[in-house]
This record gives structure tokens, sequence and C-alpha cells, in this order.
């Protein structure tokens, strides 16, 4: 194909990595000085890849889930915190397209998404209700057709670049912590007081530093369902299947890169393999494991979809926990594995065969959700939840 | 154990061992629900989630209930909604005894 065909090509894939390459380029900036990927989110805006989520008639482009995933991964591949923001959005987003379909106000808010490519971000966590963001501590206030806000959110990933936050509080001044609703502000309708410095082991261009955010906006902004039904139909699902997509990404380019190590070492030594080769063979096997777990899950959530109960059933929360808990465990084993085939030159920073910004981004995905918290959860389901043996089931 | 139901009339099969299985959720919700607020004062209809029912809480209900009404619950039976009220509670619960005694 010639590079002007290359350019021209409007499919999602070629879209996509077109913004992967530009954020490969900047990918150890980013990092090294901890700072938002705005050109990979700039080319995400002219590659207009933002709002594919969203149906056609309200102008996206109705993308599944399964082709958003594919998109995660390629971004993985080049630049982790670039993919964690448009996975993060994108997750944003299916709440908006799973729940809000029966809003005008959030209707006219996904036709503008899709126009003008705004980013949305989350504000989710909260000061003191040591990471369970089913619960809430703070309450959205409405006056008429006002609601107002203050959330001391210790995390906003991107909070700062983002178009739009949604925000979860509980729904009254009198309810209960996990009687919460989501509500959608405008960046003109907010303030952010940084509180929190995002400076951490990986993840670092994701900038989640923590804001006092306050906001007042009409009370439409408001999402209509409650949000635990939100969370169980489309975030939770949507998060673990995105994120590992993510992670998926990291851990195949670390293959490549070893792949890459391996062959370079057997041209150079002729007919004897590197002692690493048989590292790269495991590396490859879990590699591919880890895409098979991803893509169950993700085939079970495109055959739960239409079916509100089945992706509030416990056996669909448990899968969905279980693609999570795999994938985020596996990556490391794989990155590890990467990492003692490529030797000092994995080790070292700037080589081809750089893994330090790989394995360090990976740490995080243990830690998005704890992965203690996650067993915990599956733990109880399963003191009711009856397991399904059959192998195609 | 719920043999002796069989031969009631379907209208009357809310009633176990000789209790209103109203009373009988209740008193596990009352006991093993965590809630808030007292279970006296929750509405049939009342959603359980907004009332405070954890999702803990409400596996914990789950095995009482199993276990008061000897039954199990089959997956498909287990999500939020089935859970969500005393009302959606005793439906589910009599939606099994009756697939049980239809069996």
């Amino acid at each position: 194909m010639s590079l002007a065909a290359v350019a021209t090509d409007m499919s999602l894939s070629a879209r996509a990595r077109r913004v992967a390459e530009i954020a490969a380029e900047f990918a150890d900036r980013v990092d090294h000085e901890g700072r938002f990927p705005k050109e990979a989110a700039e080319a995400m805006k002219t590659e207009r890849l933002l709002g594919i989520q969203i149906p056609s008639a309200l102008g996206g482009e109705g993308a599944s889930m399964q082709e958003i995933a594919e998109i995660c991964s390629v971004l993985g591949q080049a630049c982790a915190a670039s993919a964690m923001v448009f996975a993060m959005h994108q997750i944003k987003v299916s709440s908006l397209v799973e729940h809000g379909e029966t809003s005008e106000w959030h209707e006219s808010f996904m036709r503008e998404l899709a126009a003008r490519q705004l980013l949305v971000a989350s504000a989710t966590t909260e000061a003191g209700i040591g990471g369970n963001l089913r619960n809430s501590i703070c309450a959205i206030e409405i006056e008429g057709d006002t609601c107002r806000l203050t959330k001391d959110a210790t995390v906003i990933s991107y909070g700062a670049h983002a178009d739009a936050i949604m925000v979860t509080s509980r729904a009254r001044a009198d309810a209960a912590p996990g009687d919460q609703v989501m509500t959608v502000f405008r960046k003109s309708q907010y303030e952010l007081q940084k509180t929190v410095d995002w400076d951490t082991l990986g993840m670092r261009g994701t900038c989640s530093d923590g804001f006092l955010f306050k906001g007042e906006a009409p009370a439409v902004q408001i999402f209509p369902k409650p949000f635990a039904e939100i969370a169980a139909q489309s975030m939770l699902a949507t998060s673990h299947l995105l994120w590992s997509a993510v992670w998926y990404g990291i851990a195949a380019d670390a293959v490549l890169r070893a792949q890459a190590f391996v062959r370079a070492a057997a041209r150079k030594s002729g007919s004897a393999q590197p002692p690493g080769a048989v590292r790269l063979a495991e590396a490859s096997n879990l590699l591919q494991l880890l895409k098979a777990n991803i893509l169950s899950g993700l085939k079970a959530y495109e055959d739960a979809k239409a079916d509100p109960d089945q992706l509030s059933s416990m056996a669909f929360s448990i899968a969905m926990n279980n693609v999570k808990l795999a994938s985020s465990e596996t990556i490391l084993t794989i990155i590890n594995q990467a990492m003692i085939i490529c030797g000092i030159m994995g080790y070292k920073n700037g080589t081809p065969y750089s893994l330090g910004r790989h394995l360090r981004d990976a740490h995080s995905a243990q830690l998005m959700i704890s992965n203690d918290r996650i067993l915990g959860n599956t733990s109880t389901m399963l003191l009711v939840q009856k397991p399904d043996t059959s192998l195609l089931g | 154990m719920l043999s002796h139901l069989n031969h009631l009339p379907s209208d009357e099969r809310n009633t176990f061992g000789g209790c209103l299985m109203n009373e009988t959720i209740r008193e596990l919700l009352a006991r093993v629900g965590g809630l808030p607020v007292a279970v006296t004062e929750l509405e049939n209809g009342a959603d359980l989630y907004v009332a405070g029912l954890s999702s803990f809480a409400s596996v914990q209900l789950m095995l009482a209930i199993e276990e008061a009404f000897d039954i199990e619950f089959p997956d498909n039976l287990l999500n939020r909604k089935s859970f969500a009220s005393i009302t959606a509670i005793e439906e589910t619960v009599s939606q099994i005894l009756k697939a049980r005694e239809a069996a």
C-alpha cells in the first residue's frame, strides 16, 4: 500500500495504528516527565476515535466493545498511558450509550461528544470510602432545576485535561452510602482544585491527580438510572475488559521485544539457540492464554449485553472478575519473562529492548480496583453461585 | 420439608410452615441484612439496595433464605432484580417452590 493509501485508510484499525505511531513516539517522554500524552490524545480526536462507540444515529459509529478493545490493545503496545486514557474514556462513554438513551440531555450530550470529540473523565473515588467506588460520602444537592456537588476526589485520571467529568455521589443528603447517582459535568460547570500529585511508579501519563471537585449544573445532567445499575450493567464489565485489552497490549509488545532480542542473538551465534529461546516459548504460551481469556470475556459481554438480568447476574460478574484477575497477574509474569530474556538490554532504558516502562506500567493492573478486593467479592458470590461446568457454556 | 405445602391451593402458597413467607423474609432481613433502617419500617416494594443492603449482606440473605426454605437459587435468579425488594424475594422464592412442585 502506498503512503497516501495508508493515510486515507479510514478503517478503525488504520486510524488506531496512526494514533499508536504518535503515542509510541512520545511514550518515553510522557513516562519520564509524568505528563499527559497530549499528542496521542490530540491524534485520537483528529482520527475521531473518541466518539466511535456512540450510535450512528447520534453521530458516532456504533463500534462494538470488541472493536474498542482492539484499539486499546493497539494503543497499549505503543504507550500504556495513552491506551489507558482511551480505555477509561470509552468506559465512561459506555455508561452514556447503555444508560443515557432514555434521557434527552444525555442523548444530546452524546451527539455533542461525537461531533466535537469530547474527552470524558470520571470521579468515582473519594477520600474516606476505602477504595470502594460503590459507596459515596458526598451527596448531590438538588435545588429546583439545579444540582450542586462538592467531592474530595482522591483520583481523577486526566481530570485536568478532560472536557467533561462523570461524578458519583449519594442520591440525596439522607441517602445510604450505596444509594448513588452519577452526574455529567461539563468543563465550564466545575472547578478543580488539585489536592494530590500523581507521582507514581508507572502509568505516569494518566495524570491521575486528586482534586477537590466543585460543580453546578442543570439537574437533568444526573443519570436517570441509579449508579448501582450503571456499575453492574456496564461499568464493571467494560472496565475489566478494556483495561485487560490495554494490559494485553503492554504484554504483547514486551514479547515482541523479547522475540526480536532472541532473533538477533540467534543470527549472531549461527546455529546455537540463545539461552532465552525457551523462555520466549513460555511467554508466547502465556500471551495466548491471556488473549483467549480476554476474547472469551468480550464474547460473554456481547452475548449478555441484550439482557440486563444476565449482565447483573453473579455468573457474569464472576466471569468478568476472573478476566481482570487473570490478565492483571499474567502480564507481570509475561513481562518478567521478557525481561529475563533480554537481560541487561531489557533492564536498561533507551535500548530497542527496554522493558522498564512496560514492567512499571503493568504493576498498576493489580491495583486498579485491588485484586484482593475483587477476590473477596468473588468468594462472597461463590457462597451461593453454582458454577457452570460445561466447556462451551 | 415442604411436602405439606403441596396440597395447598396456589393462592395460599405464600405461607411456609405456618408462617407467612413475608414474615420469614423480614426476620431474615433483620438478622443478616445489616440495614441502617428498621425492617418493620420497610414497605414490601421498597428498594433494598437503596435502603442500604450491601452486596455482601445480600449474599448472606440469600444463604439464610436457602437455609430457611430449604431451596437453592438457580443461577438465572441470582441477580440484583431477584433480591431488590421483599416482594421480589417472595416472588423469587415462590417461583422456585412452584418449579419444584411441578417437577
